[in-house]
């Protein structure tokens, strides 16, 4: 994702190191990032850039500074969203949340029938029993960020 | 009866402001066995050391104690002295009252009462003292050298030159090392055999230079001055007493097809062979493992297959039957110069190191080293110096350099830079563009290294004069597609990214110490460090000896560098050399272990933690001359005097001269006895 | 040999095929598979990005039920799966303090002591016994023509630490499952960057971008198919492939390696969810079907033609007839007569 991101991952880190906040949480290019890992496998100072932009993700988040690009947000938020409620994802329920949030109302439209025709799409959501145990975990560890506010591991 | 001499000195402020000198003087005047007692402002100085001395003849002392500052600055001053007064040297000792006590302390009347007691334990320790000879050791005036790359050739000349005999050993047929196989060296850009080759042959011809070529050591034993080295001379299969370097044997051979590693792989040899035509010495070495009739032999074949190249030697020099043969030469000083190799970018690695996966693991044929380019652009090499691609034998367009293959990367195990690299790059776009004036060279690097004289500007000319193009970045990936090699980088100076698709791509790999080296190195004595570089006694200060007394080191074996250090550096290795040959006796302090043979047990647990190797066996026979037991005994020429031994020795049998027992027991015992 | 299986959230939806298929052909591996009672979302990549502690408790969650079902080995299909449980693993076991958090967190009891294994690493285990089976079916094998590229991805080969199983810039190990199954796989350069993963849904353009170009080099290097072992990398080679695909360009099908091992084991393609691509794979299949059977009367013609010749020496010598096999012809020595006639 390099090519797309206004700062790719080296530039991201020398923002770091240069304490930065306004170039790191200046633009989406911490959020284009896939955590494909290629970064952290290549560097040869073993530097790990993939995990100190999840740090910075979560730092982002936690401090509300960085917009992340709507559409990434909202499939991120989406996603948990929905594994809060049934423990497991149900692709339909992820769907029409993420549309819903990313006013991204027709995409894919096109493709559902084909989804439902090859029987991917179940569309009854399946709730695991221990649906409640994963809202908690969810939950916790937001508390724990928010109210920590310490190191971030 | 003791008679000890005390002298207090003030070293103008540095005790005298803390300690009162005169005081210390007074009190040790009173204690027993001191007849002698007096202060000065600078004792180091000449006035001082006359006191020293007249007070040792006129009142005829049995020993002198100097109260001053560490022995580490002037024992020897003293000792000195006290020798030329005509006392043993090792009956002066010094109490150290400065970096021990005025340095320290503040309260002038504890500090004095402080000095005052240092100054009577080394009184009550002289007391022991006994006379002890400066140990003399004879040296053989012979240097072995173990390598006949450029660092081993120079320093051989220059240890020569300065009328000591040379044995030279190298492990490949020829001498010349890497040095022989560069097509043009920097910054200069002399054809590289053009140099070299006048001193290969004044190696071969020097009087005092005995070459043992295809050979490599075997053992050493002994101690600086008196070592004795074996050394195996692998089977050439040809009499090098016979053989006149025809070459006909070469020209019969019918295996042609050998990968020939002076080419690095780029060409392909004969099975017997003279690596290169100026080969010192003009000896071909046949290569067993790929001969057709030794491969016979070993697949249990009975007859004779081929033969050729015995047939065509009109000197009758060619023995298949020839096997390794020893030599021991009595030497007194071994320089290792071993030299280095490239770091391989395929995938079978040594422990600890990872090949570059993402660069293809060397199988994209036309992804070479920087030895290979050499090869290809030198004009004795495989393609006559026409720059080619391996896959196809056509002249690349567009040629990718990529600097740091190996070199400061951590994660593949190779911290270091490899020092040679930025500059060899340079040369190679220069070669390059040279020859083929419309191609595109294309350099991706970190940094540029270029420190020595004239380097950075070489680099600058690659840049500005011959046109190659520098991209700031490193090259994450590397294959073939189709018939074009792809590099993806990055340009971090204009921030993108780059894709160039190139006709070949040169790795400029690291540099390593030679295979084998810590097996050398284990068989010397000598330490090296986690890549296998030898250690240096000092980094600062000592650079070409070890800390193994006699070994010196010289070239690429200690760390990367390039060939004008590492002929700095033989120069400065053979004047070590020659320093040491220079007294026909070499002295050395005689504070070395000594064992008391009567009440030895023969345990032996000396031999198994002395470091150095010095504990010899002696047989002990009874009257009639039958042995009766074996005991240690010290071989002061190699004890440096640890006192490991005396530490374990479960009989108490062994002790350090000027360090005994009685007299650190006296020491001790005078501390509050007063 | 008996594991405990996490489907993961995809294999009941959009990578149906790829647990049917797993289902499919572990009985004849000698699988057993039991799955998790219970299993919660891994948090994929959403939950590690929100919250890195998030992002260990939720595998860590199911790591942990795995434990209590007594399982010491846990199968996870999907790569993402499998690279946050592996991950969950080595963050628990190496970071100093996640131990204790995650117990925090989770409320239940945690020792870190089930091992976690992909699809690829179980079958490349399991290659022999492919191997065998594969020489031992009666019909021709229809893979036998096929050239195919392996695709790893970013997950099953990133980080090193985590997933260890085989190298990350040239893995082999599904290679060597699809050499195993008899089929052809293909040198190429893109088997391990990355597709466009999460991206699918919010930022499809950069899907087109990277997976486009994966498939462009598998075709160039005269690959007829693409074999995944990840439902993310196979939505956007397969789902996502219309986007992508110029005119007068062959589709490429998508396969998963558990159908590819189906295919090899003789299963028939229902039972593989071989119907549910978006890619059709029924073209590729018919063709190499084709290929397998033409190739097979061939080779049936050869061995009579060989046989009748050699019957016809034996006739004329009176010597026993020699079995026609491919050693009599390459040994000097004569081989020893068969019973049953010339087996080719």
């Amino acid at each position: 994702m390099g090519r797309e991101m206004p700062l790719p991952p080296h530039d991201i880190m020398r923002a770091v190191i240069n304490n930065r906040r306004d170039r790191v949480f200046g633009d989406e290019s911490i959020w284009l990032c896939l955590t494909c890992e290629t970064c952290s496998a290549r560097c040869p100072n073993g530097c790990d850039p993939a995990r100190v932009i999840d740090a910075l993700r979560e730092l982002a988040v936690s401090e509300g500074v960085s917009p992340s690009p709507r559409n990434v947000r909202a499939f991120h938020q989406a996603f948990l969203d929905q594994i809060k409620f049934s423990g497991r994802l149900f692709e339909v329920g992820l769907v029409l949340d993420y549309k819903l949030r990313s006013g991204d109302l027709l995409k894919d439209v096109a493709n559902a029938p084909a989804m439902l025709v090859r029987g991917k799409l179940p569309v009854k959501p399946a709730r695991i029993a221990g649906h409640g145990d994963v809202r908690r975990i969810i939950e916790a560890c937001e508390r724990e960020r928010t109210a920590g506010g310490g190191e971030l591991t | 009866m003791a008679r000890i001499g005390v002298f207090v000195c003030h070293c103008g402020e540095n005790i005298a402001r803390t300690v009162d000198c005169a005081r210390v003087v007074e009190e040790l005047k009173s204690h027993p066995g001191v007849v002698h007692s007096e202060d000065y402002k600078y004792m180091c100085s000449d006035p001082g050391q006359a006191l020293v001395r007249k007070a040792i003849e006129e009142n005829d002392l049995t020993g002198v104690v100097v109260c001053a500052c560490s022995p580490h600055m002037h024992e020897k001053t003293f000792r000195g002295a006290a020798a030329k007064a005509g006392l043993n040297p090792f009956l002066c000792e010094m109490a150290n009252i400065r970096e021990h006590c005025s340095w320290i302390h503040e309260d002038r009347g504890e500090a004095t009462d402080k000095a005052i007691d240092i100054g009577r334990t080394i009184i009550e320790k002289v007391k022991h003292n006994v006379p002890l000879e400066t140990i003399r050791i004879p040296v053989t005036k012979r240097a072995l050298v173990i390598g006949g790359g450029i660092a081993g050739i120079q320093a051989a000349l220059d240890i020569a030159d300065g009328g000591a005999e040379v044995v030279l050993v190298e492990k490949e047929s020829s001498i010349g090392g890497h040095m022989s196989q560069l097509s043009e060296t920097f910054p200069t850009l002399d054809c590289s055999q053009c140099i070299l080759t006048p001193r290969m042959v004044e190696v071969l011809q020097h009087p005092r230079i005995k070459l043992h070529s295809y050979s490599e050591l075997e053992s050493l034993e002994g101690y600086i001055g008196n070592f004795k080295a074996t050394i195996r001379k692998k089977a050439r299969s040809v009499d090098e007493d016979l053989c006149n370097g025809c070459g006909d044997c070469q020209a019969a051979c019918p295996s042609r097809k050998i990968a020939s590693e002076f080419d690095a792989g780029t060409g392909k040899r004969s099975a017997i062979y003279v690596p290169f035509p100026q080969a010192v010495p003009n000896i071909p070495v046949l290569d067993r493992v790929n001969c057709t009739r030794f491969k016979a032999k070993r697949k249990g074949i009975e007859k004779d297959v081929c033969g050729k190249c015995q047939e065509a030697c009109l000197k009758g020099a060619i023995d298949y039957e020839q096997e390794d043969s020893f030599v021991t030469e009595d030497v007194g000083a071994v320089v290792v110069a071993t030299g280095f190799q490239l770091y391989s970018i395929g995938r079978d690695q040594p422990a600890g190191l990872k090949g570059y996966g993402e660069y293809g693991y060397g199988d994209v044929p036309d992804v070479i080293d920087g030895m290979q380019f050499e090869r290809l652009a030198s004009a004795s090499g495989p393609t006559g110096g026409e720059i080619l691609r391996p896959s196809d034998g056509k002249p690349p367009k567009t040629v990718v350099f990529v600097q740091c293959v190996g070199s400061r990367d951590p994660e593949k195990g190779i911290p270091y830079c490899s020092k040679i690299c930025c500059m060899y790059t340079a040369k190679h776009t220069m070669l390059y563009k040279n020859k083929m004036h419309d191609g595109k060279a294309i350099v991706f690097y970190m940094d540029i290294r270029a420190g020595g004289k004239g380097y950075d500007e070489f680099t600058r000319r690659a840049i500005e004069d011959d046109g190659a193009q520098y991209v700031r970045g490193r090259v994450s990936r590397i294959y073939r597609d189709g018939d074009v090699v792809k590099v993806w980088g990055f340009d971090t100076l204009s921030g993108e990214q780059v894709v160039v698709d190139a006709d070949m791509v040169v790795l400029a790999t690291a540099m390593r110490p030679q295979p084998g080296i810590a097996e050398l190195a284990q068989k010397l004595s000598i330490s090296y460090d986690e890549h296998g570089f030898i250690n240096e006694a000092h980094p600062k200060l000592r650079p070409v000896e070890t800390n193994t007394a006699g070994i010196y080191i010289a070239g690429a074996c200690q760390a990367p560098r390039d060939i004008p250090e590492s002929v700095a550096m033989a120069s400065a290795t053979a004047a070590k050399v020659l320093g040491l040959f220079s007294a026909d006796e070499l002295e050395r302090e005689p504070t070395v272990a000594l064992v008391n043979e009567q009440t030895c047990i023969g345990c032996f647990s000396c031999e198994q933690v002395c470091p150095y190797g010095a504990i010899e066996h002696v047989d002990v026979c009874d009257v009639e001359g039958h042995i009766c037991g074996v005991v240690a005994r010290v071989n002061p020429g190699i004890c440096q005097g640890c006192g490991t031994c005396v530490a374990v020795c479960p009989s108490k049998s062994v002790e350090l001269q000027g360090f005994t027992d009685e007299q650190i027991y006296a020491e001790i015992n005078a501390l509050g006895s007063w | 040999m008996s594991l405990g299986y996490y489907p993961g959230c995809s294999m009941h939806g959009t990578s149906r095929e790829y647990d049917e298929s797993l289902k499919a052909i572990a009985p004849a591996l000698g699988v057993t598979m039991t799955e998790i009672d219970d299993w919660c979302c891994c948090g994929a990549s959403s939950a590690h990005a929100a919250d890195h502690l998030l992002g260990v408790a939720l595998p860590a969650r199911n790591l942990a039920l795995a434990e209590a079902q007594g399982h010491d080995e846990v199968l996870a299909p999907c790569a993402a799966c499998f690279n946050r449980l592996a991950g969950a693993r080595h963050a628990v076991a190496n970071e100093p303090g996640m131990a204790a958090r995650v117990q925090a967190v989770l409320e239940r009891p945690f020792a870190n002591s089930v091992a976690v294994r992909s699809v690829v690493e179980l079958l490349l285990g399991l290659a022999p016994t492919i191997e065998e089976q594969v020489a031992a079916r009666l019909e021709p094998n229809q893979l036998g023509e096929l050239s195919i590229a392996a695709y790893y991805g970013c997950l099953l080969v990133r980080p090193a630490e985590i997933t260890g199983f085989d190298d990350s810039e040239r893995p082999s190990s599904m290679e060597s499952v699809i050499a195993a199954c008899g089929a052809r796989p293909v040198d190429w350069n893109m088997a391990v960057e990355c597709c466009g993963g999460a991206f699918s849904v919010s930022r499809t353009s950069s899907v087109v971008r990277l997976s486009r170009a994966i498939i462009d080099d598998a075709r160039s290097h005269g690959a007829q198919a693409i074999v995944v072992a990840c439902p993310l990398c196979h939505s956007n080679l397969d789902f996502r492939q219309a986007a992508m695909t110029r005119r007068g360009e062959e589709p490429m099908p998508i396969l998963f390696i558990t159908q590819l091992v189906g295919l090899a084991l003789g299963l028939p393609a229902e039972t593989l969810g071989l119907g549910r691509h978006f890619v059709a794979t029924e073209p590729l299949l018919t063709q190499l079907k084709a290929l397998a059977a033409a190739r097979a009367a061939a080779d049936a013609a050869k061995a009579a033609a060989a046989a009748e010749k050699a019957a016809a020496r034996a006739a004329a010598s009176d010597r026993p007839v020699v079995a026609a096999s491919a050693a009599a012809a390459s040994d000097p020595a004569p081989a020893p007569p068969s019973a049953g006639g010339g087996d080719a």
